[in-house]
């Protein structure tokens, strides 16, 4: 279910890292509470993030969630196509539902990130309760 | 009570069932030093009978049957008859917000009907489903242009309507910067566009006009975007007289026209419940406050409306959503559709040409008195005079004849002393302009 | 096992804009009895607009028709049981409309001289009167247009009385029970918000308040009953404690439909509220609105009240502009007005007994449903119920049926839904408010479907699942009417 290359928070976001540069999304369990994603709000390329501040809102139709960069950095791209068709993050959360990809200013803060395997357990521990 | 469906056996039998005796025990879990130990100090009950003559005997007291020649922001226009006994059909009176789309399709209908017909009117893209009121949505569009701009300072015209600008003062006490006046040329009444030259700069979010302005005269909207978007700001422009909008090109050039549908079927009713609106461009649709109706299919893939862009309210993003605004006007906006679906394209026209003529009519009485127009700007159905004696004394002569005469400028204008503001409309005859014309003399 | 309904026959109508039709006229006004002009010459040929294009055109039998199929398509009270949740929808009589529609009354102008307009700010005296003898407070003001708008006028008189005394403070608390209108309007008024939670009791709990409360917080918007329907019990603790920090405490109140006759504001330590006239006092929803947020206050925010005041001098009523320390002008004119008159026409005819009453009924009436579905829907909360009772869809949802679907089937057995997944403390919430106006037969036929629905979803998951099934418009796709928006017609 979550790709084992990914790292994740508890927020529900998960990252991607090549290089230097961090692919963020939210992850199946997060779309999957959220239900059908009616819009996107994306940060400006070029724009600053913080680690564990929000940088966008996602939109059902009855509920608004923030975002929380799980990394620092500049963001280097946005998806796009989220604009037009916000239904790819329900469809495709870990793949072309990405959102942002972020240029990091420091590596060292992937490592307070949840692994796939403690992510799925933080996740049924949290539907348990 | 008439309005309680419960034989006393009825409610006997209910209580039994929770295992009470009697209606005190329904309370006993409350705190015995909150509970009120007294009956209500509030006359015993009334027949219907009785509530009317009470409401009669209050209508008797408030100038019941007098003509007016009153407006400022409040105008007498005919209410046809069926706007009545639709508006109080139960299925529209007394149903809620339609929260539930498949059984409340016949509001929200209406309300995309006059989503389109005030966007139509008002020669915007799009349009909510109402504000409470002109004077609050004020302050609403004037929030709305600051999100969109990033910035917050916001200039108001000096002749916008002056209860609609402390509203304004009053919601924007607590924001960055209060809101400044820009002033109106002391000759045409229009917009003094020099000085809003000179205080817009690259900090402004919005500048709030209103045409026709409050002294009745109808502003060069264009020249005025012109300057506004210059700087990067966004023009609102609020409107207080609806029926304008059936002769007066719409104001396209502006970013957000607000204002007041009370003309449209609601009598003034002493000030409320009175019908706000906002309408935009399409691309500031998020930034909207208040509800909004959207078409979309049902699952058998028939056409069907429901509420829609929620995301964007308070029982949805709570402390950051774009207005507190929850309850609206939507009844009072349905009597505003209905008003327009009995005019229509031609009606509303004629309906506004009569106002034109009937103001140029009561201008050139009062005139013949005297009383000649203080300012030189086009005016749609009421205007600022300045009689030979003060406004006082007319409208007293007038009250002795049974007429309401204007308003006296003074009370917001003090470099207006002396003059005042007269109204006509389609109700207004030409016998009882010829008969208040006389208080001038 | 459907009692309330059967089908009955509903008509398509089309958009006004396709029965339009150019030439189609549903009005006709009276000829000038002056000179006619050229609206180019007066107004300037510039100002003058072109058609408007799109605008209907109709005949006066097609109008009729149009709003009266419409209307055909649409729940409400008159039609039934409409029990949502903090929404008080009970009966609006019909005297109310007749007596604001008298002449006087309805068209009386805001500003007619005060000697002029004695009965319609008698009518504000005589109201505001009855609403302090209720509430228990020393004030009234009759400005807010609806509950959000008392709640800003409200927040911004604590504002005011806190500056007064030195510092306007930071911070609003606020019970993660609480209505959404609460923190949108404590950050409009320049407030930070910090949510309270509540404890297992489901009331405000004292140590999360305790450790909140410090010479930042400016007040505590608490709704009591609370949106589980529950009385605050420790409410006066609250306040004292509030109170000792300088703060204030604001009530919403949505619920007050559960107090009147019963229990005072006043009494238990609120300094300033906002009554819902559109809820507790009858006036018309109408679809969503006009309402009126009329807002009560204690002794000390009185100097700070909006503009304007009704005041008696000697025997006249005057309308008051002037007042230092005031917070300013929150609506043009005096607010709605029409709602008022109405108001004031539902106190009179209840009297201070009859108020008493219906409150009884209205408390009565939750607590019978309570009793009579509890064993069949999950009840978070056992504390006694006051106008309202919530249940969460805790069985169901095990089931894969939630609180929307079970809402959804209830409209198939003819009545309207409770209100959904509020308050957001509750998961799956389904709050119930029958109020004072339905009978023992309404209230045990709506008992009598939940229960059918509740063995629905143990025998059928999938019928309640698929509900609705008796409508004239199945399940309305709001997906796709958010993300692709479409809010107003085109040719």
């Amino acid at each position: 279910m979550y790709p084992a290359d990914y790292r994740y928070t508890k927020e529900h976001e998960w990252v991607k890292i090549d290089g230097d540069v961090a692919t963020v999304g939210i992850t199946h369990h997060a779309q999957d509470q959220l239900g059908d994603v009616v819009f996107v709000e994306l940060p400006k390329t070029g724009s600053k993030v913080h680690a564990a501040q929000s940088f966008g809102t996602v939109e059902s139709v009855k509920a608004v969630s923030d975002i929380y960069a799980p990394l620092s950095g500049d963001v280097a791209e946005i998806n796009e196509e989220l604009v037009d068709t916000p239904e790819t993050l329900n469809d495709d959360p870990h793949g072309k539902g990405w959102l942002i990809k972020v240029k990091l200013s420091d590596k060292g803060e992937v490592d307070a990130l949840m692994s796939a395997e403690e992510y799925a357990a933080y996740v049924s521990a949290e539907t348990e309760s | 009570m008439r309005y309680l469906p419960k034989s006393p056996q009825e409610r006997q039998d209910m209580l039994a069932a929770l295992g009470m005796e009697r209606p005190e025990d329904l309370f006993a879990h409350l705190p015995a030093d909150v509970r009120l130990g007294r009956a209500l100090e509030i006359p015993t009950g009334k027949s219907e009978y009785e509530i009317i003559d009470y409401f009669k005997a209050r209508a008797a007291e408030s100038g019941e049957g007098y003509p007016s020649f009153l407006g400022a922001g409040a105008y007498r226009h005919f209410r046809p008859v069926v706007i009545d006994p639709l508006v109080t059909r139960g299925e529209f009176l007394t149903s809620y917000t339609p929260y539930q789309a498949e059984i409340s399709q016949g509001v929200l209908t209406t309300i995309f009907e006059f989503q389109t017909m005030v966007a139509q009117l008002t020669g915007m893209e799009v349009a909510n489903a109402s504000m409470y009121d002109g004077s609050t949505a004020t302050p609403e569009a004037a929030m709305m242009a600051i999100r969109l701009t990033g910035r917050d300072k916001v200039l108001a015209a000096g002749s916008l309507h002056p209860e609609y600008r402390q509203v304004l003062d009053t919601n924007f006490q607590h924001q960055a910067f209060p809101v400044e006046t820009v002033g109106y040329d002391p000759k045409t009444g229009r917009l003094d566009l020099a000085d809003l030259e000179a205080k817009l700069d690259d900090e402004t979010a919005a500048f709030i006009l209103q045409s026709p302005n409050f002294f009745g005269v109808i502003e060069d909207v264009k020249a005025i975007a012109n300057l506004v978007h210059s700087v990067g700001a966004k023009l609102v422009v609020m409107f207080t007289e609806a029926v304008s909008l059936g002769a007066l090109a719409p104001p396209k050039d502006a970013d957000i026209v607000a204002g007041e549908l009370q003309s449209f079927a609601h009598p003034p009713s002493y000030g409320g419940p009175y019908c706000g609106v906002l309408a935009t461009k399409r691309d500031y649709i998020r930034q909207i406050p208040g509800r909004l109706a959207g078409q979309t299919v049902d699952a058998d893939g028939n056409r069907a409306f429901c509420l829609t862009l929620s995301t964007r309210e308070q029982h949805i993003r709570r402390a950051k959503a774009t207005s507190n605004i929850c309850t609206n006007q939507a009844l009072v906006a349905l009597m505003g559709a209905v008003f327009m679906s009995v005019y229509g394209k031609e009606g509303l026209r004629e309906l506004a040409a009569q106002n034109v003529a009937k103001a140029r009519y009561l201008a050139e009485a009062l005139a013949a008195k005297g009383a000649k127009a203080v300012f030189t700007g086009p005016y749609f159905n009421e205007l600022v005079v300045r009689p030979k004696v003060a406004p006082a004394k007319v409208n007293e002569r007038a009250l002795e004849n049974r007429i309401i005469g204007g308003l006296d400028l003074a009370r917001f204008f003090p470099e207006l002393e002396g003059a005042m503001l007269v109204c006509a409309t389609e109700m207004t005859t030409r016998e009882q302009i010829d008969r208040f014309a006389e208080a001038f003399a | 096992m459907i009692k309330k309904v059967r089908q009955h026959q509903t008509q398509n109508e089309p958009l006004l804009f396709e029965r339009s039709q150019p030439g189609k006229k549903a009005y006709q006004l009276p000829p000038l009895d002056v000179p006619e002009v050229d609206l180019a010459q007066a107004l300037g040929a510039e100002n003058v607009r072109d058609e408007i294009a799109g605008f209907p055109e109709v005949s006066e039998v097609e109008v009729i028709r149009h709003y009266t199929r419409l209307s055909t398509w649409n729940y409400a009270i008159d039609l039934g049981l409409y029990p949502l949740g903090s929404c008080t929808m009970k009966y609006n009589p019909r005297v109310n409309e007749h007596v604001a529609r008298i002449d006087g009354i309805a068209w009386s102008h805001p500003y007619q001289p005060d000697e002029l307009s004695q009965g319609v700010l008698r009518i504000q005296w005589d109201l505001e009167t009855y609403l302090s003898e209720i509430t228990g407070m020393d004030a009234v003001t009759l400005q807010p247009a609806a509950g959000a708008h008392g709640e800003l006028t409200g927040i911004l008189l604590i504002r005011a009385y806190l500056e007064s005394q030195g510092d306007a403070r930071k911070v609003v608390l606020i019970p993660d029970s609480a209505h959404g209108t609460n923190p949108a309007t404590a950050a409009i008024a320049g407030y930070e918000v910090k949510e309270i939670k509540s404890n297992e009791s489901g009331m405000i709990d004292l140590a999360s308040l305790e450790a909140a409360l410090d010479d930042s917080v400016a007040a505590l918007m608490v709704t009591n009953p609370n949106t589980v329907g529950i009385f605050e019990q420790d409410i006066k603790k609250v306040a004292d404690m509030l109170h000792a920090k300088g703060a204030q405490l604001y009530m919403d109140g949505a619920n007050m439909n559960a107090l009147v006759g019963w229990a005072r504001p006043g009494d238990f330590g609120v300094d300033v509220m906002h009554l819902n006239l559109h809820k507790t006092f009858s006036t018309p929803h109408g679809g969503g609105g006009p309402g009126a947020g009329p807002v009560a206050v204690k002794k000390h925010l009185t100097p700070h009240l909006p503009v304007p005041r009704v005041v008696l001098h000697g025997d006249k009523y005057v309308l008051e502009h002037d007042r230092p320390g005031t917070i300013g002008r929150v609506r043009a004119f005096c607010g709605n007005f029409g709602v008022l008159v109405r108001a004031l026409s539902y106190i009179l005819a209840h009297g201070g007994d009859g108020l008493r009453n219906a409150t009884v009924d209205a408390v009565l009436n939750a607590n019978y449903i309570r009793k009579g579905i509890e064993d069949r829907y999950h009840l978070p909360y056992k504390a006694p119920s006051m106008h309202e009772a919530v249940f969460a869809d805790t069985l169901q949802s095990k089931l894969g049926v939630k609180t929307g679907d079970l809402a959804k089937r209830l409209i198939d057995y003819g009545f309207h839904p409770y209100t959904v997944s509020f308050p957001l403390i509750v998961h799956g919430a389904l709050m119930i408010e029958p109020t004072e106006t339905e009978s023992k037969g309404e209230l045990d036929a709506f008992i009598d479907a939940m229960r059918a629905i509740a063995d629905e979803v143990e025998n059928d998951p999938e019928l309640v699942k698929s509900a609705l099934h008796s409508t004239r418009t199945k399940r309305v796709n709001e997906t796709l009417a958010a993300r692709n928006p479409i809010v107003r017609w085109e040719p």
